[in-house]
């Protein structure tokens, strides 16, 4: 069986054509320009994980908002659930940046931290 | 602030930062950044998604983690910034005038100028989309500012017209702060951002695209309350019969972005009517002498690596003419051939030394889904020749040229190279 993905892990988006078996192992990958795109194949088979990225909101900081992400990548079905989880969150200002903001995420062993800093301030 | 530097950059985005940073690092002693906003960053500040930095730093960052590498650095090297101050006016003498609410009308001296102000969103008003003149139209980067840095969310139902990147990363944006997104029209047969951006932002959320269609009618008294939409042929007439309606209280336009060159244009600065930038040559100097240019002003980008990479050359180049370096004249123009939109520089001077590496970014005019090599031309003489996958629209072109190298192959003496793309 021939399944065609797009990579993502690059701008360039490839287009990346897999051979599977029966049991649905690999059996060739083309159309990859580099090594990742096979990683890339392998894990949107076995285990699709994506970053998110949201914001999450600040008191007593020059801004009313900072921008957070999943440091790594979280498996893809459990993204609307991870929004859901940071979307409440109020962290206090001053926030640094790369400060863990939700630890752990729904169990998956991965931190959401900030992605700038917000100094105190105004608001 | 001094009455005169020795670089004065325009636009503290990614462009501008590398400017200054590089020019600092080139000698320059006064370097000062002009920023309209109320701190440093430009556009990467409400990007918040990741994929920025993947060329230089060789990771996945989001935009303000991008900046933050560089707005470090600059602060370190003492790169003098002010904000909340707009430049109103530069001449080609390069005398720059800007005003901010505390100093009010401000006037210096550049002994160098690096033109850095990014670009702006095409609006409603360009695309004459018609109907009534309800609240609820939006371009993208205004929901994107307004979702990702003002907490405010503009609408529940959304319909976003046009395929371009910032609309898809806004779709699943709206989509992960609790908003419906209906789907996203296009214009053309082809999707006009990056296919990425299609599987990550609309694939994942099972937000529908529809291609060949536009918008047809805007509906709603105060607030939008429909839009109607319309197939089209190849030739992007509407095919009668092909209307819909659907009910949304948000429109997005995600209809494109052109370099903002109202200062450029004071100046005197040569604008390509191509890339509705300056016409600049591979030092990123400008027609007027003094005057530099990088990023998006110069040509929309669609990797922020490459913005970073040409402000760095600006800020060289500028400190070089602060220092009282002598101005080599261009030797080569570089227009578009054959199945080629746009090119940036449109000059070269072959003077950069040694490893003289040249960065071409380019667009092709139409999609091939096959092999093709990109080609720089000297009359039918192919002097360079680079093979991509494909060429697409939506996805800009990086050569990275040795032009010592291609220089060699030069044998007509022409000044006037082409590039074209050909299927292989
Ligand atoms: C709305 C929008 C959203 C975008 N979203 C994405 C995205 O999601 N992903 C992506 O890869 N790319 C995105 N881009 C492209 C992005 O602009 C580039 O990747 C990169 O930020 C360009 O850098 P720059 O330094 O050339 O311009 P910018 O980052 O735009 O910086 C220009 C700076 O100049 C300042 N300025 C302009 N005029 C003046 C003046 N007269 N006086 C003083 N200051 C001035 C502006 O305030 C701004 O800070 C977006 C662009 C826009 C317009
Ligand atoms: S295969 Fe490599 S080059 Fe192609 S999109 Fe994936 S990461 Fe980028």
């Amino acid at each position: 069986m021939e399944k065609k993905f797009i990579c993502i892990r690059c701008p360039q988006g490839c287009e990346i054509t897999t051979t599977l078996d029966g049991l649905g192992a690999i059996t060739d990958i083309t159309g990859n320009s580099c090594k990742l795109g096979i990683d890339y194949v392998k894990s949107e088979l076995s285990d699709p994980r994506r970053t998110i990225t949201t914001t999450v909101a600040v008191t007593g900081g020059e801004l009313p908002l900072c921008p957070v992400w999943s440091e790594k990548p979280i498996p893809k079905d459990r993204v609307m659930e991870a929004a859901a989880v940071i979307r409440p969150i109020t962290v206090a200002a001053p926030v640094d940046i790369n400060q863990v903001i939700c630890e752990n995420i729904l169990g998956t062993g991965i931190n959401i931290i900030s992605s700038r800093a917000i100094t105190k301030g105004g608001q | 602030m001094k009455k005169i530097y020795d670089v004065v950059v325009i636009g503290a985005g990614p462009a501008g930062l590398s400017a200054a940073i590089e020019a600092k690092k080139s000698g320059a002693g006064d370097v000062l950044i002009i920023e309209r906003n109320n701190e440093p960053g430009g556009i990467l500040l409400q990007c918040i998604h990741n994929g920025f930095g993947s060329v230089i730093f060789k990771k996945d960052l989001p935009g303000p983690a991008y900046a933050w590498n560089f707005i470090e650095q600059a602060r370190s090297l003492n790169v003098e910034m002010v904000f909340d101050t707009m430049v109103v006016d530069i001449t080609g003498g390069r005398k720059i005038y800007a005003s901010n609410s505390v100093e009010g009308f401000i006037e210096l001296d550049a002994k160098a100028i690096v033109l850095a102000m990014g670009c702006r969103e095409r609006t409603r008003a360009q695309i004459m989309a018609p109907g009534d003149r309800p609240a609820g139209v939006f371009t993208a980067g205004m929901v994107q500012r307004l979702v990702n840095i003002e907490g405010y969310m503009p609408g529940k139902n959304f319909v976003i017209l046009g395929s371009g990147d910032i609309g898809m990363i806004m779709a699943r944006r709206l989509t992960l702060e609790g908003a419906k997104v209906i789907k996203i029209i296009e214009l053309l047969p082809y999707l006009t951002g990056l296919r990425r951006n299609y599987v990550q932002c609309l694939q994942d959320f099972g937000i529908p695209l529809e291609l060949s269609t536009t918008i047809k009618r805007i509906t709603g008294k105060k607030r939008v309350e429909a839009v109607e939409t319309v197939g089209v042929d190849e030739t992007l007439t509407p095919i009668a019969g092909t209307e819909r309606v659907i009910a949304c209280d948000s429109l997005i336009l995600s209809v494109g972005l052109v370099p903002e060159n109202e200062l450029s244009r004071k100046a005197g600065v040569v604008l390509d009517p191509l890339t509705l930038g300056p016409v600049v040559d591979e030092t990123m100097a400008t027609n007027v002498p003094g005057i530099f240019a990088a990023g998006n002003v110069v040509t929309i980008y669609d990797l922020v690596d490459y913005v970073s990479m040409a402000g760095a050359t600006a800020g060289i180049s500028a400190a070089k003419f602060a220092a009282g370096a002598p101005v080599s004249p261009p030797a080569f123009t570089l227009t578009p051939g054959d199945g080629v939109r746009t090119v940036m520089p449109q000059k070269i001077t072959g003077l950069s030394g040694p490893d003289a590496s040249v960065l071409v970014e380019l667009r092709a005019s139409r999609e091939f889904a096959g092999r093709v090599s990109v080609n720089i031309l000297e009359d039918e003489n192919i002097v360079y020749s680079h093979v991509e996958k494909y060429a697409r629209p939506a996805e800009m072109i990086t050569l990275k040229i040795n032009w010592n190298e291609t220089a060699k192959k030069l044998s007509n003496n022409k000044s006037g190279l082409k590039v074209n793309i050909a299927k292989i």
